[in-house]
């Protein structure tokens, strides 16, 4: 059973008398453990069908399944248990707490998880050791550098033990060298984490880090083929 | 999450925005220390004025002469004789009716050698330390003996004392009231303004003694009938207005000589008048509180929208909509708590400091310093409730918020 199962989704949105078509009838399948980038240039719809998969939007049309569910099925309460345990989110601008520590930003999910308040700190330290900041713990948000920012962002999306993390240009605010740090991680945490990976991105060199590009134009997937020759970030920017 | 946890993500959001916070807290305090101020001040004032009563009992009831609608006046109306004094004395007519005491007033100027100086003149019978609380403070107060024979006795107040003897030793020496030469036989305790009379300034004689050389009259000014215990107080008016009726031959309420002054319901007024009052300055001090807790919707309303994105991301971690209604409501009640106590502290401090200044400028008015403790739950619980109706509103609409229009929101 595939564990994203999408069909013939659409999403319109209605200002006035205008009605916009962002997504139109897209299908596709994810299985667990795969890496797929969905690439489209600004407007394509990607972000929006991101957000339909990550359950912060709902579909005006179509089927959505995750984990052989219906999408609709779920009220806001079990919409709050998926993102919160099953979903991480990592965020073009790594919306971080202003003024919080690593460590507090970083535990944030649990506050509203059913982890006890005991395991909390172990859990969150285990996430920000994975991203490599055990030394910046008790920093604040504000005092780190972009690429550490969007670290803090990936452990705080791994500290439930996703199953599924969603990277919404995640390299888009950075510049390229700390952005190959950024992909590297991701990769690390589908090859070696195991975890299901979709990245969004506009660029081509970010998509050929995934194993599988889900190209879309006008709301419209125009392409779904595997990744033929993957690019290792950790290769490159040890280069 | 339980309760503790939205205590700490809410006081950890308020101290990344400290200025703001203190800036909105700002305006619960100053609503709530106004509230307390006023009722320390109101209390300290119906205090002052209930104790210038004390001494002077519940228990009394007070004749005044004249009629009812001509007012009161302390001369020229002779209704009160003492055909009258007896026969309230009398336990057949005024059975609860423990000390008669007759007053006569007057003012003369008092001399004592150079010294002159001008002094009330408070005609009574002995029993008056039984109601007022003046025991001489040296020498004695006069007795039967003097009443029945109008001796030329006095005693003086503290103030008289002063500046006729600026020497001292009054005791004994002779003054002159009116060109009649009455011996000193004692003085009485500086009491300040804080008595229903004011002693300090007057000088107190058999009230024979006044009648036959400072008013020439034979009438009395007042009346008072001490009551053994106050239950018995309705009863004791009825008891004198009946009898004074009788000696009159009043058959008419509506043709009373005289009008009788129920020690008790003087109180009650004074203790309403007082409670009225401060309640009136309570209301005003609460539109401050009202524009306070309209400035607290305010802020939080400001803050939810520049929020909006801690609000998407909170959700697309897992937030519920209660999750996020009940923090930014504990935040609202957090302010507003924090701004009642701090009012509260402030409130309290700022009418002890009032208390020092009317003490050190007046002390003879003996203000007391009230804190009015229910005047502090008041607060506290009002402040509370301010942040719980003026935070439902920007809770809602934080909770409102969808995560991608949150997070897109720049």
């Amino acid at each position: 059973m595939p564990l994203i199962e999408i069909k013939n989704l659409t999403k319109t949105y209605v200002e006035g008398d205008t009605e916009t078509t962002v997504l139109n009838g897209v299908s596709f399948e994810v299985e667990k453990g795969e890496f797929v980038a969905i690439m489209g240039p600004s407007g394509s719809g990607k972000s929006t069908l991101l957000h339909m998969i990550g359950l912060l939007d709902e579909p005006t049309s179509g089927e959505y399944k995750f984990d052989g569910k219906k999408g609709s099925s779920f009220d806001e309460l079990a919409v709050s248990k998926l993102r919160n345990g099953k979903f991480g989110f990592i965020f073009q601008s790594f919306n971080l707490l202003p003024k919080t520590t690593v460590l507090e930003n970083v535990k944030l999910p649990l506050l509203y998880s059913d982890v006890p308040r005991s395991e909390w700190d172990k859990k969150a330290l285990a996430a920000i050791e994975l991203v490599g900041l055990s030394h910046r713990i008790n920093h604040e948000s504000n005092e780190l550098s972009g690429g550490e920012k969007q670290r803090v962002a990936i452990a705080r999306a791994l500290v439930n033990d996703p199953e599924i993390i969603f990277a919404d240009e995640p390299t888009g605010n950075l510049d390229s060298k700390t952005g190959k740090i950024i992909m590297d991680f991701i990769q690390k945490l589908n090859d070696e984490e195991g975890h299901t990976v979709m990245l969004i991105t506009h660029e081509t060199v970010t998509a050929e880090h995934a194993k599988r590009i889900i190209r879309i134009k006008d709301g419209e997937i125009v392409s779904d083929e595997p990744v033929k020759n993957r690019r290792k970030a950790t290769d490159e920017y040890e280069k | 999450m339980t309760f503790k946890e939205y205590l700490q993500t809410s006081v950890s959001a308020l101290k990344r925005n400290r200025s703001r916070s203190v800036l909105t807290i700002l305006g619960i305090v100053i609503g709530i220390l106004s509230i307390i101020l006023v009722m320390s001040l109101g209390k300290g004032a119906q205090e002052l004025i209930l104790s210038q009563f004390s001494g002077f009992g519940t228990k009394s009831v007070i004749v005044v002469p004249g009629r009812q609608f001509e007012g009161p006046s302390l001369k020229g109306v002779d209704s009160l004789k003492d055909r009258d004094l007896d026969s309230l004395r009398n336990k057949g007519n005024v059975p609860h009716g423990e000390t008669v005491i007759p007053m006569v007033f007057g003012s003369d100027v008092a001399s004592f050698e150079s010294e002159t100086f001008k002094v009330s003149v408070y005609g009574a019978s002995v029993d008056l330390p039984k109601v007022f609380d003046i025991q001489a403070e040296e020498g004695s107060f006069y007795t039967d003996e003097d009443v029945k024979g109008s001796a030329s006795v006095v005693l003086i107040g503290s103030k008289v004392n002063e500046e006729l003897f600026p020497n001292g030793n009054s005791l004994g020496k002779r003054i002159k009231v009116k060109n009649r030469s009455f011996k000193v036989i004692g003085i009485l305790p500086s009491k300040g303004a804080s008595s229903l009379i004011n002693f300090d300034d007057g000088v107190v004689m058999p009230y024979t003694t006044a009648q036959n050389y400072i008013t020439g009259t034979k009438y009395f000014d007042r009346l008072l009938v001490d009551v053994d215990i106050e239950e018995n107080l309705d009863q004791t008016v009825e008891d004198v207005t009946r009898t004074i009726r009788d000696n009159h031959n009043i058959t008419d309420p509506e043709k009373d000589d005289f009008q009788i002054v129920n020690q008790a319901d003087l109180l009650d007024t004074f203790g309403t008048v007082t409670t009225a009052l401060t309640y009136f300055l309570v209301a005003v001090a609460a539109i401050s509180l009202l524009v306070g807790g309209i400035g607290i919707m305010n802020i939080m309303l400001v803050s939810v929208t520049e929020r909006t994105r801690e609000i998407g991301l909170r959700k697309a971690v897992g937030a519920t909509t209660r999750n996020i209604l009940m923090q930014f409501l504990v935040e609202s009640v957090v302010l507003t708590l924090v701004g009642g106590i701090v009012g509260i502290i402030c409130g309290a401090v700022l009418s002890f400091i009032v208390y020092l200044i009317i003490h050190a400028m007046l002390p003879a008015l003996g203000w007391k310093f009230i804190f009015p403790i229910g005047g502090a739950f008041l607060g506290i619980g009002v402040s509370s409730a301010i942040g719980l109706i003026f935070g439902v509103y920007p809770a809602r609409q934080a909770a409102k918020k969808s995560p991608i229009e949150a997070l897109r929101y720049e």
